[in-house]
């Protein structure tokens, strides 16, 4: 393989890495912020908004990823919705990791005893103060594990977005093995690539679990 | 434009989650031998054999599917190895099913107290028989919610397959789509299809969840 070839191999991987990553952080970011309200507004006293909510959980939760993505892509257009692929990839991604994070944030919330409530309260603290101070971070510390899992499920199934023209590392493996006809390379590399994200990405996630919420993985 | 109707559309749709169906017993089945394998070798009282298995199982849960499918299908003609939609499709995941399924098992089996292992051995049982009569049956319980929980991961996960031009409900709904350009309504049903499938299957877990909390 001459110096040029790597070259150009080695910058094609780099923009797909980079775009991966662009997703996935917009994604994980906006996705616990999403579902931390969402997983506040189910414990509301708003009956038809928990409705909505479970409803929301639930339809993402028992559809594949790719069909949500090819219903967010091909099918919105149709209501008059024209989404750029890295769009449609986001919203799809937003989507359906809120949903799975919803539930795991919810079952943090329920694991916080009770009387955690009623103690801020009695403190005079207001309920959003409190909520923000006294019972979130005791839930995170709990399910903090579970929810570094599922951006990472959520980066590894972020491949299928190549699909939509979206050119992140699955689709410059794709760009590449039509380019060269070195299937096996072009795909086992990026496997790697992949398998080295996700390792580093729990390590980067353990670490600010560690700095920040003082939450415990291993 | 050719005119499909609703029910068209539906029957089409129907016809190919069949093999969406058939494909993800299969993927179990292969994936559940396969995974009681990798279950066997995670606690095995060699050390090799240990971190072989975690190797795979590290593999398989840290690699995208859809490069998994890739490998087996554009990768190993390449080296000689011819396999077709089918073929890439139930190997691709059986080797998916079996890395999840057998770290479920393996926290199973580990979940079962430390003294039914010594006990059984105390009454001169084989490795093999502690194993069926005793430590498994036990095991069953800890692992039945979050294996029929899998079970829902899997059916979404044959969606990929399409991607491969396996005919499954996802490939089948480009095909409509492509005469039809409904694509709210076409992959509107697909998700309709899935859900349908798999709600059932999710409440079922976590009716089995509830019913394993409050121990049996």
């Amino acid at each position: 393989m001459s110096l040029e070839v790597l070259k150009e191999a080695l910058s094609a991987i780099a923009q797909g890495v980079s775009m991966t990553l662009f997703l996935i952080s917009v994604t994980a970011v906006v996705g616990v912020v999403l579902s931390t309200l969402l997983a506040a507004t189910k414990r509301s006293g708003y009956r038809l908004l928990r409705v909505l909510v479970v409803c929301y959980v639930e339809l993402i939760r028992n559809t594949p990823f790719l069909v949500q993505l090819f219903f967010i892509y091909f099918g919105l257009p149709a209501l008059g919705i024209r989404l750029d692929p890295v769009y449609a990839a986001l919203l799809a991604m937003i989507l359906n990791v809120t949903a799975y994070t919803t539930e795991i944030i919810g079952a943090g919330l329920d694991a916080v005893p009770s009387g955690q409530w009623d103690a801020f309260q009695a403190l005079g603290l207001r309920k959003h103060i409190g909520f923000l101070k006294v019972i979130l971070p005791q839930a995170l510390i709990v399910i903090y594990p579970a929810l570094a899992s599922q951006i990472i499920i959520m980066m590894l199934e972020s491949a299928v977005v190549s699909q939509i023209a979206v050119r992140e590392l699955t689709h410059m493996a794709e760009l590449w093995q039509s380019k060269t006809y070195r299937a096996f390379e072009a795909y086992s590399v990026v496997a790697v690539i992949y398998l080295l994200m996700a390792i580093s990405m729990r390590r980067f996630l353990v670490a600010i679990g560690r700095r920040f919420i003082s939450a415990d993985i291993t | 434009m050719i005119e499909f109707s609703n029910w068209d559309i539906i029957r089409n749709l129907l016809l190919a989650a069949r093999w969406t169906l058939a494909l993800s017993a299969i993927a179990f089945l292969g994936g559940g031998l396969v995974g009681l394998g990798i279950m066997t070798m995670r606690i095995s009282s060699r050390r090799y054999v240990r971190t072989l298995a975690k190797a795979y199982i590290g593999l398989f849960q840290g690699t995208p599917l859809i490069l998994q499918l890739f490998i087996i299908f554009f990768g190993l003609p390449m080296l000689g190895l011819r396999t077709d939609a089918w073929g890439t499709a139930a190997l691709g995941l059986t080797f998916y099913a079996s890395a999840f399924l057998g770290e479920i098992w393996r926290g199973g089996v580990q979940a079962v107290d430390k003294g039914q292992w010594d006990g059984s051995a105390a009454l001169g049982l084989s490795w093999y028989q502690q194993m069926r009569l005793i430590i498994l049956p036990q095991a069953f319980d800890y692992v039945r919610a979050p294996t029929v929980g899998f079970l829902v991961q899997l059916i979404k996960a044959t969606a990929v397959t399409s991607i491969i031009g396996f005919e499954e409900l996802v490939r089948v709904a480009g095909v409509i789509n492509n005469a039809t350009f409904e694509p709210l309504k076409v992959y509107g049903f697909v998700a309709l299809i899935f859900f349908l499938i798999c709600l059932p299957l999710t409440l079922y877990s976590r009716i089995l969840e509830r019913k394993a909390a409050q121990g049996g």
